[in-house]
């Protein structure tokens, strides 16, 4: 999430569900968190009942909406343009925090000269390289900045910045996870804000024309409703209150993504309400350890605990690689400590000083080996095996036909889960068998499925989505076959290592090397708590560390994930503790473990005043107590716990030393939180609207630039997109879950008690497209983009408006889509309709299309191929892919 | 002792259970319908706990309610009322169809012009419960806890309490023959535990407790709400002088009753054959002889 | 089932003895009813865990009674949940009993148009053969003249469903492997 990594410094919510309910006021928006977290939302309503104003900005009237105290109809993908506006109405009005705002934001921070903003250049920042679609963000820095940086210590980019092979290298903004991005010198500071170059400046200008009109027009909601809002949120934040904000995919699932989270972290810092009770941005997961699969990733940029995966070109040695951040200021300097103890972890005694803690071992990054970029080199032969575990990609990834094509495209496929889903069947039944693309006996993919133990059959922690580890008992022995992937993945270690032991070959040595050794269970299964303590990690006397501040850099402890440091304190599974909230405070610190250093409000030092006092006494939560010489509170204070308000770091202060007394964002370089990110950000410094790469409408704010300039194609011909106002495709279409399923339904359209809730698919549609297009009330529908065309029964509902954009109207098709072509009721997957046009900066795709919608059922077989070829040809879309799916 | 209409404090005492204080207190359910997310955890707790089959898959077009009512395999049912609020006229209608087609919204855009009611309904357990008075088996009996439950090792499946029940609850289930409904988790009372669809609301809309302190609770929530302004917040079935005297399990609207489907005055249907039951001997007599004819005409 | 049991149940003549003159109450109440307790007390064991299905995180109570799931519901001492779940929180025990669930290996040979049985252990082995196989053929020590040390050859996708300490030995097998795209649901 380096949305909120780079503007705080952790990319995880920086507040928990519970503490929702000391809001004022919350602002939901890119979520529908009474319908996709129900148990969640019980703090919204214990919020309202004392007195909070809930607001919810969405497309659709939801169930959120439904008991919200208003609800703003957006235009599907405009909400930078919203955000943008609430940012200029706070500046421009004055009703910023202004002693939280100097004290605590990188607003005073001059920005270097050469810095020009999108006002300036029609629509895209300075440095950007239109031949590569992609920035050299050196302009952006921080004055002071870059003069070390041009001297040619490091590479000041970041995400985005192609290497010398032309490719991006769009590994590096998911690594400000934990510790944002370094800067190479604390700026100079105008306390005073006045500088036309400091952030705030900047700022102003930057969103001077985002205005109730533009957003009118940009989004379709008027100056009164955006009033409301305003008003609600400016009202309710302060020293005396605090307002919260709440997302989910509706904001990441965009080829803007990280940068509507960027436009609510300005927000929430420009209102004082970060690190405050009652105030944050609460980050809502889709997935049961979504935050620990990020956090001990299985992504590809990634280490551990947000270590970057060493890139080829850069990274030749360990000191290379730690040299980019060590004697950075803030908690990242500590780099190599965290780098070389999660190598002794791996590779155990075969790691040494003399042969760089086997930093070697580790294979390189050439530039994007995400998903969707895998999935490409699949279809062109490059990738051969694949195992898919605990995900349906044939239905639950974007453009689900390039999905299946892929998969077909394989030599060997391992499927791992509890029901017969779709991608183990794609070769039997799949749409592309109907329409004759695929024929089952052509294709050669090998698949192995395995059947999964369920939550109940083993042990082990899932981190939700406040950052928190529980943990969970085995309660029953999985059946038949099933196994655990801890199982799984340890028995396929233990045979590849038997079946390579003896090789001499280099390449088999991290194998060979790998510490594997666990504990068993009294089934014989491998002992989960095994595997937490070492990702714990351990010191010199084989004894479990209690906190990554004791991590060496010398080989004399190892730790699995430095972040997760402390979990197994003490010998005791910290994400095992079970103490009951009423035994408790609210903060309940003594139930699981939250990361980092069990912190429930992270930047909490910012709940406190320059000087060290609570803001006030009905948002008190942590402060300086000056006879104890200690920072104490309600929760674990986010801070150095000694070092008291008034220190002053010296000039020439590295690591943890040179946080100042007042800088409440330890892990951020310069203390702060960042209003504008200099560096870590591969599409700009500032949030700034663009349309998604298939809109109905032109782009008010920058017509020169329509699409996120950065934006990430992937080029291939099963995945076309449709042009932008086109004719052909003149609706928006959005995807979204409904309460009663669960993602790509694995979980959910297999069980009766959850299928008879929610049947079958269904599309909604407002009364006037309805009318448009002939549609009927429970009649079917096609609807069709270049990607595909799938059919749903139509469900027609004042819930979808008509948006007014200026002299134009835009409707939208809700597309819930949970479906696929098995499970107790089968139905097309509207995931089938989704292109992939990804965010620069976490390679994650645009939810939002467009589409035309028709009454009546979808042609067969391959007359549905004819038909979509149609589309396209009509569209304009390129004679080559209509050759290559003819 | 024996009233089958009217006001009746202790309806527990009244079965047998003796007087006050010789009997558990009277449970029941207060759903307030004003914080209901429409999420149907309750339906599902329902059928998890009490072992309910699925009542079968069909998309019925009804806003997002697809289980239609209450009825032998669905004992929690979440009605959807999709509701402009610009309309001046109120048909008083339950608007969970699709709204009518080509009414011109642009000039609606960006009002909230809609609601969306959602609430939870379930068997009221009913002070005077007709589907009670009526069973000639013996099947359905008030419980220990003032709750009205079908024992399935008695019911024959004669259906005689289908056509009593004033709400339309109760029925009969079709490959089984035997009637069911909402048992207020009988089972789970009986250990102290909260019923299943209570336990896991997530937003405490269906709350369950002491029928005295949730009519006290309910009344606090009504003020509150009248309060805020939400003049349209009612009480339904909090009145035990209402026809059927007052229900054990009652709620909180957000609109006249007709809209979430249910009935607006419900009577016990058995108010007028009290005279009938005072010859207690003959009567029962003679429905064991039918209740007997319907078992065996039905189950052969 | 006899007629006669049920009419054995008949509580005729309790209810002309007892205060429930009526038969409505306490005289009509059946033995089944009498001796009624919910199957939670009959648990030989009672396991805490965590709902699997989104990222709140809610605690749950899964009751255990001869090796089987009984009943999942709600761990009220959550501080988070409280002790609630939504509909497929509350449908975790069909999730983890259901008919439907495939506990037996599948296997399908290239260009087959059937499911075959396997064992697992044959499986397994099989798989461990795959495994070393693609990634010697895409094995790269290097490309544009940099070290990469790495196969492109093997991918693999899943973890937010996972536990933590699954995708610790996911992603430091699949290292040590030299395979890089690792990826999960939340690119997706």
């Amino acid at each position: 999430m380096p949305g909120l990594g780079t503007s705080f410094g952790r990319g995880g919510a920086t507040t928990n569900l519970m503490d929702l309910q000391n809001s004022d006021c919350i602002l939901i928006q890119g979520s529908n968190m009474a319908e996709a977290h129900p148990v969640g939302f019980q703090w919204v309503v214990e919020a309202k009942r004392r007195g909070a104003t809930v607001i919810h900005v969405d497309p659709r009237f939801t169930r959120t909406s439904a008991l919200a105290d208003l609800h703003v109809p957006i235009r599907a993908g405009s909400d930078i343009a919203f955000l943008g506006a609430l940012i200029n109405h706070v500046l421009s009005n004055d009703l910023y925090f202004r002693e939280y705002v100097v004290a605590y934001t990188n607003a005073a921070a001059l920005v270097e000269e050469d810095f020009r903003d999108t006002e300036d250049l029609g629509g895209v920042f300075s440095g950007y390289d239109p031949e590569k679609g992609s920035y050299e963000p050196s302009s952006w820095q921080y004055a002071g900045a870059t003069e070390a940086a041009a001297a040619g210590q490091r590479d000041p980019g970041q995400s985005g910045t192609p290497d010398s092979a032309g490719r991006h290298r769009s590994a590096r903004s998911e690594t400000s996870g934990s510790g944002g991005p370094a800067v190479e010198a604390k700026p100079e500071r105008d306390e005073t804000l006045q500088h036309p170059r400091c952030v705030f400046q900047v700022l102003k200008r930057h969103y001077a024309r985002y205005t109730p009109e533009m957003v009118q027009e940009v989004c379709g909601i008027s100056p009164e409703q955006f009033r409301k809002v305003a008003d609600a949120l400016t009202s309710n934040s302060g020293p005396e209150r605090s307002s919260a904000i709440c997302y989910a995919v509706g904001w990441t699932h965009h080829s803007v993504g990280v940068q509507k989270i960027r436009a609510a972290a300005i927000l929430q810092g420009l209102l004082g309400n970060i690190g405050r009770p009652g105030g944050g941005i609460m980050a809502l997961r889709g997935h049961a350890s979504i935050q620990g699969s990020t956090d001990i990733p299985t992504l590809f940029n990634i280490l551990p605990g947000y270590i970057p995966m060493p890139h080829a070109h850069e990274h030749e040695s360990l000191d290379d690689f730690v040299a980019e951040d060590a004697g950075k200021t803030g908690y990242w300097g500590n780099m190599r400590a965290y780098a070389v103890s999660l190598l002794k972890s791996w590779f155990g005694d075969a790691a040494t000083e003399e042969n760089d803690y086997c930093f070697d071992y580790l294979p390189r990054l050439t530039g994007n080996h995400g998903t969707y970029e895998t999935v490409k080199a699949q279809l062109e032969g490059g990738c051969k095996g694949y195992f898919v575990v605990g995900e349906n990609p044939a239905v639950g990834s974007a453009n689900g036909k390039m999905q299946r094509l892929a998969l077909a495209n394989l030599d060997w496929l391992v499927v791992r889960d509890m029901q017969m889903i779709e991608t183990a069947t794609f070769w039997k039944d799949g749409p592309e068998i109907e329409t004759g693309e695929l024929v089952t006996e052509e294709i050669g993919t090998e698949i192995f499925f395995l059947p999964a133990a369920a939550h109940t059959e083993k042990a082990g922690s899932f981190t939700q989505t406040q950052r928190m580890l529980q943990w969970r008992d085995k309660a029953v022995r999985p059946p038949g076959d099933s196994m655990s992937e801890l199982d799984f993945y340890y028995e396929l270690g233990e045979r590849l290592r038997a079946k390579l032991a003896g090789s001499t070959d280099e390449m088999d040595r991290p194998l060979l090397d790998l510490t594997w050794e666990y504990e068993k269970d009294d089934d014989g299964d491998v002992d989960g708590e095994s595997v937490l303590r070492e990702i714990n990690g351990t010191g010199p006397d084989g004894a479990a560390l209690s906190s990554y501040t004791e991590l060496k850099d010398d080989g004399s402890t190892a730790c699995g994930c430095w972040i997760y440091c402390g979990v197994y304190a003490d010998e005791v599974n910290q994400a095992r503790r079970r103490k009951p909230h009423w035994e408790q405070d609210q903060v309940a610190a003594e139930w699981g473990w939250v990361w980092p250093a069990n912190r429930r409000i992270l930047y909490n030092r910012a709940s406190a005043a320059p000087d060290g006092t609570p803001w006030s006494e009905r948002k008190k939560y942590v402060w300086w107590d000056a006879d104890e010489g200690t920072w104490t509170g309600l929760d674990v204070p986010d801070f150095i716990p000694d070092r008291p308000p008034d220190y002053v770091p010296d000039e020439d202060a590295q690591g943890p030393d040179a946080i100042g007394g007042k800088d409440p964002f330890i892990m951020q370089t310069d203390g702060k939180a960042w209003l504008y990110v200099p560096v870590g950000l591969a599409d700009g410094p500032m949030p700034t609207h663009y349309e998604p790469p298939e809109s109905p409408v032109p782009n008010p704010l920058y017509p020169d630039q329509q699409r996120n300039p950065a934006l990430e194609g992937i080029e291939t011909p099963t995945n076309p997109m449709n042009p932008s106002f086109s004719d052909v495709f003149p609706y928006v279409f959005t995807s979204y879950r409904l309460t009663e399923h669960h993602t790509a339904g694995g979980m959910s359209r297999t069980l009766p008690y959850l299928t008879e809730l929610q049947p079958e698919p269904f599309c909604e549609v407002s009364p006037t497209l309805a009318q448009e297009r002939g549609l009927e009330h429970l009649g079917w529908a096609t609807i069709v983009t270049s990607r595909s065309a799938i059919e749903a029964r139509v469900i027609v509902t004042d819930r979808i408006r008509s948006l007014r954009l200026g002299d134009r109207r835009v409707e939208q098709v809700g597309l819930p889509y949970h479906w696929g072509r098995n499970g107790i009721i089968p139905g097309d997957s509207p995931n089938d309709l989704v292109g992939a046009a990804l965010d620069p900066n976490v390679h994650i795709q645009d939810k939002v299309g467009t589409c035309d919608i028709r009454p009546g059922r979808r042609p067969r077989g391959r007359a549905l191929t004819a038909y979509v070829e149609d589309y396209r040809r009509r569209a304009g879309i390129g004679a080559e892919s209509e050759k290559e799916e003819g | 002792m024996g009233r089958l209409s009217g006001r009746l404090d202790d309806v527990t005492g009244d079965a047998g259970y003796g007087s006050s204080g010789e009997h558990p207190p009277r449970m029941g359910f207060f759903t307030d319908t004003s914080v209901c997310i429409g999420c149907k955890a309750c339906e599902v707790a329902c059928k998890e706990w009490n072992s309910v089959p699925d009542d079968g898959y069909l998309l019925t077009g009804m806003s997002y309610d697809n289980t239609q009512s209450l009825g032998a395999s669905t004992w929690r049912h979440v009605a959807f009322v999709e509701k402009p609020t610009s309309t001046s006229v109120d048909l008083g209608m339950p608007g969970n169809g699709p709204p009518s087609q080509g009414q011109d919204q642009e000039a609606e855009s960006g009002d909230d012009s809609i609601r969306w009611l959602m609430s939870s309904d379930v068997c009221k357990h009913c002070t005077h419960a007709a589907c009670l008075d009526v069973c000639p088996t013996g099947s359905l009996f008030r419980t220990e806890f003032g709750t009205v439950v079908v024992q399935a090792d008695i019911c024959n499946g004669c259906g005689y309490c289908v056509p009593a029940c004033p709400y339309g609850v109760i029925d009969l289930r079709e490959d089984d023959g035997r009637a069911f409904k909402c048992t207020l988790c009988y089972d789970r009372l009986k250990e102290d535990q909260t019923p299943a669809c209570a336990m896991a609301c997530p937003t405490e809309s269906i709350q369950f407790g002491e029928l005295s302190e949730l009519r006290q609770r309910a009344d606090n929530r009504l003020a509150e709400l009248h309060e805020k302004g939400v003049d349209a917040a009612r009480l339904y079935g909090r009145d035990p002088e209402d026809g059927v005297g007052g229900d054990g399990a009652f709620f909180l609207l957000l609109d006249e009753p007709e809209v979430y489907g249910l009935p607006p005055d419900p009577v016990v249907t058995t108010r007028d054959i009290g005279s009938i039951w005072k010859h207690v001997g003959a009567a029962a007599a003679a429905v064991a002889g039918l209740g007997v004819a319907a078992f065996v005409g039905r189950r052969r | 089932m006899a007629v006669t049991s049920r009419i054995g149940e008949w509580s005729l003549l309790r209810q002309f003895t007892g205060r429930d003159r009526l038969g409505r109450g306490e005289a009509a109440q059946s033995e089944q009813s009498r001796t009624l307790e919910p199957r939670t007390v009959q648990a030989d064991r009672v396991v805490e865990s965590i709902c699997p299905y989104c990222a709140v995180g809610c605690g749950q109570k899964i009751f255990v009674k001869d090796e089987k799931v009984t009943q999942i519901e709600g761990n009220p001492a959550s501080p988070i949940s409280r002790g609630r779940l939504c509909p497929k929180g509350s449908a975790s025990k069909q999730l983890v009993t259901s008919p439907t669930r495939v506990t037996k290996v599948r296997y399908r040979r290239p260009h087959s148009t059937e499911w075959e049985d396997l064992d697992r252990d044959t499986a397994m082995d099989m798989i461990a053969d795959r495994v070393i196989k693609t990634r010697k053929e895409f094995w790269e020590w290097e490309s544009d003249g940099k070290r990469t040390r790495r196969t492109l050859g093997i991918a693999s996708l899943g973890g937010a469903t996972l536990d933590n300490e699954e995708n610790y030995l996911m992603k430091k097998l699949y290292t040590a492997m030299g395979a890089i795209q690792i990826e999960n649901q939340a690119r997706i």
